[in-house]
This record gives structure tokens, C-alpha cells and sequence, in this order.
């Protein structure tokens, strides 16, 4: 692997850190999202026209849209994860070059 | 005694051997149990007895800090280990000394070489350029040369204006040239000077130097080659006083083109020389500097090792047959066998025939605090310390405050997953605290959260605690159990419909209505409240009682913290006289007000909750007597309210004048009894006893010696006085500070309401935006918008509302705990140690 440091060691081990906080928070709010817990009921982007039509509808349409916020927060989540194991490289390499004598 | 106490200190004389007296020191220096008192106050340091050793020592301090700064320059790599070298022996030191002199000649001499070395080959390298480009002039002159020499013979039909110097020569003037390099800044005004000065009887042509040469400061500047020509004398002069002027270096113009060529070839070879010579001297340097880097910092540590055992030497005295040197220290009583062994081994070291001991002097100053402290419990030792040390032998706070005050911290910053990234990164700092680089970073502010590490840690577990209890986290509550309320049994047993849904927009559900409200929610807040609109009035009002309740608890803990101090100084009268006013005082009436609030919380329920009296009412009520047109809490309210007011309102001259009251009376009898005590005193034993009893007297705190005489007796009434006035402003201070406290205490509720809503602000305005966007290529708008919620997160809500809550939580230790039982006018004891050595060096490798 060619030198393709383009961060620090303090840039890569904040990458490291956000990535696993990412990861962890990220999922958690997948899963909350697709069990369609109440509590997070602001945080989807409910309109005015889904609330009409009979109750069994609206539900439905409700819990589509918890689903495809769930969805997106497990998407992000593997974004992170990504970004987790470049920053891992990342720090791996700057180790590397502390050893190397100038 | 450990924490809870300062340890039981005395005072000792050490007799020292003057043969052994460096080694002995040396000894207690690594053991770090003795505070040594200057016997010789009145010395100014110039005339103590080893000023001598102490300018070595410093003189061998500067070559050392000299090869360190070299050493950087010359980037070598310093050894990474932890050195601990013993003190130097007398007899080491002169090797020692020696060796920093040769290096210190050695590495001057070098780098004197290097820097005469350098400026030569500056100047000819400046030379050479300047050969190469005035040899374009020449050329350009020698063309024009040439051409003009065609018309050499006809002169007359010349018509133009200018002077060659060929017709110069003709007229018999003397041309003269001058070459040389100035700084490319300066060449206009140079020019411009020649030009009003010599009034156009100089040329001038000057070109750039390619590339950049290094001046004499170092620095790289460019310059420019120019070529002065000029005819007389007189202008010769004064052109080379202006290149005087304008710092010029100049230089030798050859007057042919064979003699540049010979002037350039010569100057290669002493270039290229030069450069041979210079690299050599590099190589030798960095040989020195490899070599010496290997012990400098055993040197470092023997130094200083040495500077402050001479220090300590020099606070000593001699005794009058000048053979034994005698120390005053202050140590804990437990360690003066520990002392004793050190003194021992010092003398065997040194191979003394006569040994140096220590002795216990009994002494009446108050010795100074110690108090012995491990990793863990060093944080919160220093947070009590930073407001004032113990005074000696008083009740420490520091073992309380050890969960109070991450307790009250986390009230105040109640969250659980920013209490979870707190404890997390304080175990991270735990876990690695042994990590050399943590460790001896010099940046200020990592150090003091370094330092800090297991109050950190603390602090957030207790913080997960309160996020539990208050269900909060990152504003969002947890459903752990099923909330407790039922939206259903509204329109099950209420009267609500789907018209009734549609047609509101805001509706309350009503706990009275059966199964809407199906009991406490097990651990913590009901998640429903999270989505409530009366959230906050609800859990205003939840938040400023328990701020009230743990605040009369906290300072009803110190009061009676206070009462150890009065048992173990001897002052059982101030039991009664102080303590026990005080405590009923607090009781009455914000015990009260405690034992209000939780009547109310226990006797009322949902029943009744529309009519349930308000306590502020009746607390008011109760202060004023009135309150006989509203209902009661309970039955005999009245009675009971009078009872504790009538107390409460005693047992304030009952502490304004009680124990003044008191000491004056024991005096009174104390003057009859003296009387007989005179008789008394002849008969005693020695008066060695008499002493050693006072001494103990004073060690218990009695401040009223029972030695009197006249003179003592008129202090003795302005000391009345001076209790009088002492006990009123306590009384003051105390009754007006108990309200102004308690209210003080609501800050727990201000800064928890704070933190909440803060949190919920960011999630709302950050996160919100995130998670609700709903395109296919939005899911990516989430990724850089959790960075920033996270980034937001860590700098405002656990830096900001951190530190924050951890000053609250501090003030509220130093002052209205503290000034319940702690007085915190000690001074701390500051024994002789080594330790601090081994941590000196950073990475820049400063002394």
C-alpha cells in the first residue's frame, strides 16, 4: 500500500472513535426505529395526507415510513463502518512510519 | 487514621555526622517523610555554608542545559527510559564535573570551527557567482569594444553624448571597477544614491543571483551581482563609502578574462574543499553529541539530586563542637522508626564510626497536614485541598466527597449516554495511565484531566446512574418496562372518541379515570412523559423538591460532621452549646419543610390531587402564624407548626450567646482556682511534664492555657471579646446562610433542566434533520450530519455543560458543605523528596 496518508495520527484516531460511536448509535436507532417505538414518532417525516384516510391505513403507511427511516439509519451505519476501517488503516500506517528512521 | 483524619505529626531533631550528613540526606530524600525547617532564617542564602557545592551544582546545570539544547539542534534521538540514579557521592562529583567541562570546551570548539567554516564558504561561494556574472558585462563591454575601435580614427565625427571608457582612457582618467553583492531590497536606493552623489560618473550594472544564498543571520535572501565602473579617485572614494553604507560585500574585480578563469578554478577547489572539511566537523559533532546523550539525563538527575541535598544541608545548623550538623523535621509519628532505619543505613553508606539519630522534641506550633492519599483517592483530595488544607487534625471532607460529589454532578448532568461517553473515556485514561506519553505530556490542560481521570470516571458512572433515574438519553427516554400509562383505557372507561381526537389539538389524559394510570413506572421516569407537551411542569416540579431534600441532607450531614470535630478537640461543651442549636435550627424548619414534601407526595393521591394544599403556601403560612382558613395537611398541623417555630427561634440566642457565655463563666472559676493551682504547681513532678502537657494540650486543640498571670488576664478579656464578636457573626452566618443555602441548592434543578433541554435542542435541530429526510440519496445526507451531532455533542454538552456542573457541584462542596465543620486553614506538608525528578523531562527535553 503506497503511502496514501492523508491524515495525522490524531485525525485518523478521531475518525476511529466517531466511527464506532457511529456504528454502535446508528444501529441502535435502526433497530428502534423498525420495532416503530413511539418515542421517536418527530423524528419521521409524517405529512399531513398520511394521517388521512381510515386509522388501519394510516398505521400502515406510518410504519412503512419507520421502516424506511430504520433502513436508513442501518445504511448509515455501514457508511461508518467504512469510514471506521480507513481510519483503522489509517492509524495502522502512521504507527508504521514512526519506526521508520529518518 | 487514614482519610478521615490527618495524620498525627511530630516534631524530631536529627543529629548528623557531618562525614555522613550528605548520605543521610540522601536517604530521607528518597523516602520523601521529612519536612525539614530552616534553622538559619536570619542567613541570607549568600552566607549559608554550602554556597560552594550549590554553584558547582548550578554551574554544572547550565553545561548541562547547553548540551541538551545541542543535542535537540542536532535532532539525536534521547534515551526513552525512566532513570532513577542515586545521589552522586562527593567523590563522583568531581568526575562528573570534569567530564561536563571537556564536553563543553569540546562541543564550543567544534561548533566555533563550524560557524568560521560556514561563513567562509560563504563568502566564496558569493565570489563565485559574482565572477560568473559580471563575466556577462565584460562581454557586453568587450563587444562594444570592438565596434568602437573602427572609429578610433575618426574621432570628431563621434557626435554621441555618452563616455565610453575608451575615450575615457583617452582623456587619462583612471577607470576603475568595484564588484560586489547587495541585497536585492537595497539596489534602488543604491542606485539612486550613486546617481546624486557621483552626478553620472559611474555606471552601474547589476544582475540577479539565480538562486537563494544564505546571509550571515541564517537567513536566505537574494541578492544581486553589480559592477561599479568609474574614472578618478575621488569618485572611488566615495563609491566605496556608499557600499559601505549598504552593507555590500565586495569583492576583487580580475581585469582580464584569464585571470577570472584562474580566480574561478582556484575558487572551486577551496569550495569543494571546504565542503570535505565541513562535513567532517558535522560527523565529529554528532559523534560527541551520540556519546554524551547516552548519560545526559543520569547526569540531569544526579544534579539536581545533589542541588537539593545541599539545599537541605544548608537549612541545618552546626553544633558548637562543629562535628554533627542538627536538623528540625516534621514527620508522621508512625514513620519515625521508618526515619531512624534511613539515618542507619546513610551512616553505613558513608562508613561512619559514629551513627546519627533522631530524637522527639515536643513542640507548640501546629504541625503541618498530611494526609496520605492513594491514586484514586489523590483527585478528590486536591478538589477539597484547592479550597483550603485541613487544619491539623481536623475531620477531612475528602472521604465523603468521593461519592456526594459525583452524586451531585451527576444530578446536574443527568444523562445516560453522555454519562456512558464520559465513563468511557475516563477508563480509557485508566486503563493506559501507565502509558509514558499520557504521562508526561506538558500541555496544561490534558494534564489536569489526566490528573483527574477517576473523578472523571466516577462522574460518569454516576451519571449513567441519574440518565437512568431521569430516562434520559441524548433527550430521547428508554421503554425498559412498558410505560405505565394507557391510552386505550381512555377510550375504554373515559369519554373519548375518534371525533374527539380529530377535533382537538392537545388532549390531557386523565389518571383518574380507571386503567389510564396503572402505578409508578418501576426505575425511573415514565417514557411517556418524553412525548408529553406538560413535560416540564411536570418534572419541574419533581426536580426542585429533590433538589431541596438532598440539599437539607447534604448540609445536615456536615453539621453533624462537625460534631467529631468538637469530640476529638475537646470541646464537649460546644456539643451542646453549638451543635445542638444548630441541628434543631435546621431541623425545624427545613426538616420540615423536607418532611412536608414527602407527606405530600405519600398522603395524597390521584384523588385528590385536584384540591391537594400547596407546601409554599403553607410553609409561608407557618412563618406568619397564619393559615387557619385552609385546609390542613394533616391533623394537628398548627400545633406542631408552632412547637418547631417556637424551637427554632430558641435555639438562636441559645448559639449566639451560649458558648461565650460558658467560656467567660469557666474563666471566672478558673481565676478563683488558680489560687490553689499555684500551690499545685510546686508540688509538681519536673517540669518536663508540665511541658510535655501542654504540648498535649495544644495538640487537642485547648487553646486556653492554664498558666495565668496579670497580663494574662487582660487578654484573657479582649479573648472574651474576641468570641463575643467570633460567635455572632457565626450565629449570623449560620441562620441567614442556612436559608440562602437551601435555596442555593436548586441550582441541581436549574442546571439538570438546562442540560435537558439542551440536549434536546441539538437532536431536534441536528439529528431531526437527518433522520427525516426520505430521498434515496438523502440516507447519505445522515452521515456527515451524525459527525456534526456528534462533534456538537462532545463540545458543547459533555465539554461545556461538564465543566459547568463540575463547578456548581464544587461550589456546592466548598460552601455550603464546607462551612458547616471544615475551616481549611492548615498548611500542608511539604516533605523532602526525590520524586519529583524522575517526571521532570518532556519531550522537548527542558530541565
Amino acid at each position: 500500500m503506497a503511502s496514501c496518508l492523508f491524515c495525522g495520527p490524531k485525525l485518523a484516531a478521531c475518525g476511529i472513535v466517531l466511527s464506532i460511536w457511529g456504528v454502535i448509535m446508528l444501529s441502535m436507532l435502526g433497530i428502534f426505529f423498525t420495532i416503530h417505538s413511539a418515542v421517536l414518532i418527530e423524528d419521521v417525516p409524517v405529512s399531513e395526507e398520511d394521517m388521512q384516510g381510515d386509522a388501519a391505513n394510516a398505521l400502515q403507511t406510518i410504519y412503512g415510513l419507520y421502516n424506511q427511516v430504520g433502513y436508513n439509519c442501518f445504511i448509515a451505519a455501514g457508511i461508518y463502518v467504512v469510514v471506521g476501517l480507513l481510519s483503522f488503516c489509517q492509524v495502522r500506517m502512521n504507527k508504521r512510519t514512526e519506526y521508520l528512521v529518518h | 487514621m487514614g482519610l478521615f483524619r490527618s495524620e498525627e505529626m511530630c516534631l524530631a531533631q536529627l543529629f548528623l555526622q557531618s562525614g555522613s550528613a550528605y548520605d543521610c540526606i540522601s536517604e530521607l530524600g528518597e523516602l520523601g517523610l521529612a519536612e525539614f525547617r530552616d534553622l538559619n532564617p536570619s542567613v541570607n542564602s549568600f552566607q549559608r555554608k554550602f554556597v560552594t557545592e550549590i554553584k558547582r551544582c548550578e554551574e554544572m546545570e547550565r553545561i548541562l542545559g547547553y548540551l541538551l539544547r545541542e543535542i535537540k539542534k542536532s535532532e539525536i534521538p534521547l534515551p526513552e527510559g525512566q532513570v532513577n540514579p542515586g545521589a552522586p557521592l562527593p567523590k563522583q562529583v568531581m568526575g562528573i564535573m570534569e567530564q561536563l567541562q571537556r564536553l563543553e570546551s569540546e562541543l564550543s570548539e567544534v561548533t566555533g570551527n563550524k560557524e568560521k567554516l560556514q561563513k567562509n564558504l560563504l563568502e566564496l561561494t558569493e565570489y563565485t557567482h559574482m565572477l560568473q556574472i559580471t563575466k556577462n558585462f565584460a562581454q557586453r563591454n568587450t563587444e562594444y569594444e570592438s565596434r568602437q575601435a573602427q572609429y578610433e580614427e575618426f574621432p570628431f565625427l563621434e557626435k554621441e553624448s555618452i563616455m565610453d571608457y575608451a575615450s575615457m582612457q583617452r582623456l587619462g582618467a583612471k577607470l576603475g571597477f568595484i564588484s560586489g553583492l547587495i541585497e536585492r531590497v537595497k539596489i534602488e536606493a543604491f542606485e539612486r544614491m550613486l546617481w546624486r552623489v557621483c552626478k553620472g560618473y559611474t555606471i552601474l550594472s547589476y544582475a540577479e543571483i539565480d538562486h537563494r544564498l544564505q546571509s550571515e543571520t541564517g537567513e536566505e535572501t537574494r541578492s544581486m551581482v553589480f559592477l561599479i565602473s568609474y574614472w578618478g579617485d575621488q569618485i572611488g572614494q566615495k563609491v566605496k563609502k556608499i557600499c559601505d553604507c549598504y552593507h555590500c560585500h565586495l569583492y576583487p574585480y580580475p581585469n582580464s578574462n584569464e585571470e577570472r578563469a584562474d580566480v574561478i578554478d582556484g575558487l572551486k577547489m577551496r569550495i569543494q574543499d571546504l565542503h570535505t572539511v565541513l562535513h567532517r566537523t558535522e560527523d565529529y559533532l554528532r559523534q560527541v553529541l551520540n556519546k554524551a546523550s547516552e548519560s545526559v539525563y543520569t547526569w540531569v538527575i544526579q544534579v539536581k539530586k545533589m542541588k537539593a541535598i545541599y539545599h537541605i544541608l544548608n537549612l541545618c545548623s552546626f553544633d558548637i563542637t562543629n562535628k554533627c550538623l542538627i536538623a528540625e523535621v516534621w514527620c508522621p509519628l508512625n514513620e519515625l522508626s521508618t526515619i531512624r532505619r534511613a539515618l542507619e543505613e546513610g551512616s553505613r553508606k558513608s562508613g561512619a564510626t559514629v551513627p546519627s539519630f533522631v530524637n522527639r522534641i515536643p513542640s507548640s506550633d501546629t504541625p503541618p497536614t498530611l494526609i496520605k492519599t492513594n491514586k484514586f483517592t489523590s483527585g478528590f483530595q486536591n478538589i477539597v485541598d484547592a479550597y483550603g488544607v485541613g487544619n491539623y487534625r481536623e475531620m477531612n471532607p475528602a472521604p465523603y466527597v468521593i461519592v456526594t460529589f459525583p452524586f451531585l454532578f451527576a444530578v446536574m448532568f443527568g444523562d445516560f449516554g453522555h454519562g456512558l461517553i464520559m465513563a468511557g473515556f475516563a477508563l480509557w485514561m485508566v486503563l493506559y495511565e501507565n502509558d509514558r506519553k499520557l504521562k508526561n505530556t506538558r500541555n496544561e490542560i490534558w494534564n489536569t484531566f489526566f490528573e483527574g481521570r477517576y473523578l472523571i470516571l466516577m462522574m460518569g458512572l454516576f451519571s449513567v446512574y441519574t440518565g437512568l433515574i431521569y430516562n434520559d438519553c441524548f433527550s430521547k427516554s428508554l421503554n425498559l418496562f412498558g410505560s405505565s400509562w394507557s391510552v386505550k383505557a381512555m377510550f375504554e372507561h373515559g369519554n373519548w372518541t375518534l371525533n374527539t381526537i380529530r377535533g382537538s389539538k392537545s388532549l390531557t389524559l386523565d389518571p383518574n379515570v380507571n386503567g389510564v394510570f396503572n402505578g409508578p413506572y418501576p426505575f425511573g421516569i415514565d417514557p411517556i412523559w418524553n412525548m408529553a407537551s406538560n413535560r416540564l411542569t411536570f418534572l419541574n416540579s419533581y426536580k426542585m423538591k429533590m433538589s431541596v431534600i438532598l440539599g437539607v441532607i447534604h448540609m445536615l450531614f456536615g453539621v453533624i460532621l462537625g460534631v467529631f470535630n468538637h469530640l476529638h478537640f475537646r470541646r464537649k461543651f460546644c456539643v451542646y452549646l453549638v451543635f445542638v442549636p444548630e441541628f434543631l435550627f435546621l431541623v425545624c424548619m427545613f426538616g420540615y419543610l423536607v418532611f412536608m414534601v414527602v407527606y405530600k407526595w405519600l398522603a395524597f393521591s390521584v384523588k385528590e390531587s385536584r384540591s391537594a394544599p400547596s407546601i409554599l403556601i403553607h410553609f409561608i403560612n407557618m412563618f406568619l402564624m397564619q393559615g387557619d382558613d385552609i385546609q390542613p395537611l394533616f391533623p394537628g398541623q398548627a400545633g406542631v407548626q408552632g412547637f418547631l417555630l417556637v424551637v427554632a427561634f430558641l435555639s438562636v440566642p441559645v448559639l449566639l450567646l451560649g458558648k461565650p457565655l460558658y467560656l467567660y463563666w469557666v474563666h471566672k472559676g478558673r481565676n478563683r482556682l488558680h489560687m490553689y493551682q499555684g500551690y499545685e504547681r510546686v508540688r509538681r513532678c519536673s517540669e518536663e511534664e508540665l511541658c510535655l502537657l501542654r504540648a498535649h494540650d495544644m495538640e487537642e486543640g485547648d487553646s486556653h492555657d492554664s498558666a495565668m498571670s496579670s497580663s494574662e488576664m487582660q487578654s484573657e478579656e479582649t479573648d472574651l471579646a474576641d468570641e463575643f464578636l467570633h460567635q455572632a457573626i457565626h450565629t449570623i452566618e449560620y441562620c441567614l446562610g442556612c436559608v440562602s443555602n437551601t435555596a442555593s441548592y436548586l441550582r441541581l434543578w436549574a442546571l439538570s433542566l438546562a442540560h435537558a433541554q439542551l440536549s434536546e435542542v441539538l437532536w431536534s435541530m441536528v439529528m431531526r434533520v437527518g433522520l427525516r429526510v426520505d430521498t434515496r440519496v438523502g440516507v447519505l445526507f445522515l452521515v456527515p450530519v451524525f459527525g456534526l451531532f456528534a462533534v456538537l455533542t462532545v463540545s458543547i454538552l459533555l465539554v461545556m455543560e461538564g465543566l459547568s456542573a463540575f463547578l456548581h457541584a464544587l461550589r456546592l462542596h466548598w460552601v455550603e458543605f464546607q462551612n458547616k465543620f471544615y475551616s481549611g486553614a492548615g498548611t500542608k506538608f511539604n516533605p523532602f523528596t526525590f520524586a519529583v525528578f524522575h517526571n521532570s523531562m518532556d519531550s522537548e527535553g527542558q530541565l
